[in-house]
């Protein structure tokens, strides 16, 4: 089967955009197949013959079954993050339907960013003062997963505004 | 918290899809079909819900056949009481909501 494969960068905040992206990419011709680090290999298929969405979920078998239980197939993971796939002949795909869940997606995310990053921050403070003398990597890491979880909460606070007035 | 929280539209239709057991993707046929297809239950938002819903013990899973991944959910008592107490609060919305308007409006 004809397949190419294609290298981009998102930041976390980006997971829309990526995920517009591999839509775009389904509407001409070419369904995301499988995934690696900053590397999606792409199939033919019909113009718009599926649907893709990604996820951050922890590896959990169960919801993999669910997900196929409703006709979704399951593309394949990278790091903390799910790829699925729908014909749209099957009916229509989102993962979330109500606002309350993106936000639940969101904190996820979010948990994930402080974990990292202040993992890195206390990696990056513990080696300033070695000899080794590499903590300022540490807390360049640190101080971008602070940034990324500034964004990612910046969508939080715009769908709680949201949810003010309805679900 | 309130006695009685209003519960969301995607908790409401998956306790009442649950009055009969059924599993994931029934309960988003369901929801589909009572509300003449306009709740459509996204899988993600679904997933999350019942496990939600099975931690604070509104609804249960039921034992799997051996021969099974599919697993089916049923209301529990709690979960029974729950959806009938917000079909009340439900109605009190709309006799008030028609009400008002049939004599302000």
């Amino acid at each position: 089967m004809e397949s190419r494969t294609m290298h981009k960068w998102y930041w976390v905040w980006e997971f829309e955009k990526e995920d517009d992206w591999l839509n775009d990419m389904a509407l001409n011709g070419w369904v995301l197949d499988s995934v690696g680090f900053c590397t999606y290999r792409f199939v033919r298929c019909e113009p718009g013959e599926y649907s893709v969405h990604t996820e951050m979920h922890p590896a959990d078998e169960g919801y993999v079954d669910f997900m196929r239980e409703t006709g979704a197939e399951y593309v394949g993971r990278m790091m903390m993050w799910m790829y699925f796939r729908k014909k749209t002949a099957d009916g229509p795909f989102d993962l979330f339907s109500d606002i309350d869940s993106r936000i639940s997606h969101l904190d996820k995310i979010g948990k994930m960013l402080s974990i990292v990053g202040g993992a890195n921050l206390l990696i990056g403070l513990a080696n300033t003062f070695s000899p080794a003398r590499f903590g300022w990597i540490n807390l360049l890491c640190a101080t971008l997963l602070m940034y990324a979880l500034g964004r990612i909460h910046g969508k939080k606070e715009a769908l709680e505004r949201e949810r003010m007035l309805h679900e | 918290m309130p006695d009685h929280p209003a519960l969301t539209e995607a908790t409401y239709y998956i306790l009442l899809s649950l009055v009969q057991p059924r599993h994931g993707y029934g309960i988003m046929q369901r929801a589909e079909s009572l509300s003449g297809g306009r709740v459509r239950l996204a899988a993600g938002t679904l997933y999350g819900a019942l496990n939600t819903l099975c931690d604070k013990g509104w609804i249960l899973q039921l034992p799997a056949p051996d021969d099974s991944r599919r697993k089916d959910y049923k209301l529990t008592e709690l979960g029974l009481k729950v959806l009938k107490n917000e079909v009340a609060r439900l109605r009190e919305l709309a006799d008030n909501g028609e009400k008002i308007l049939r004599e302000e409006a």
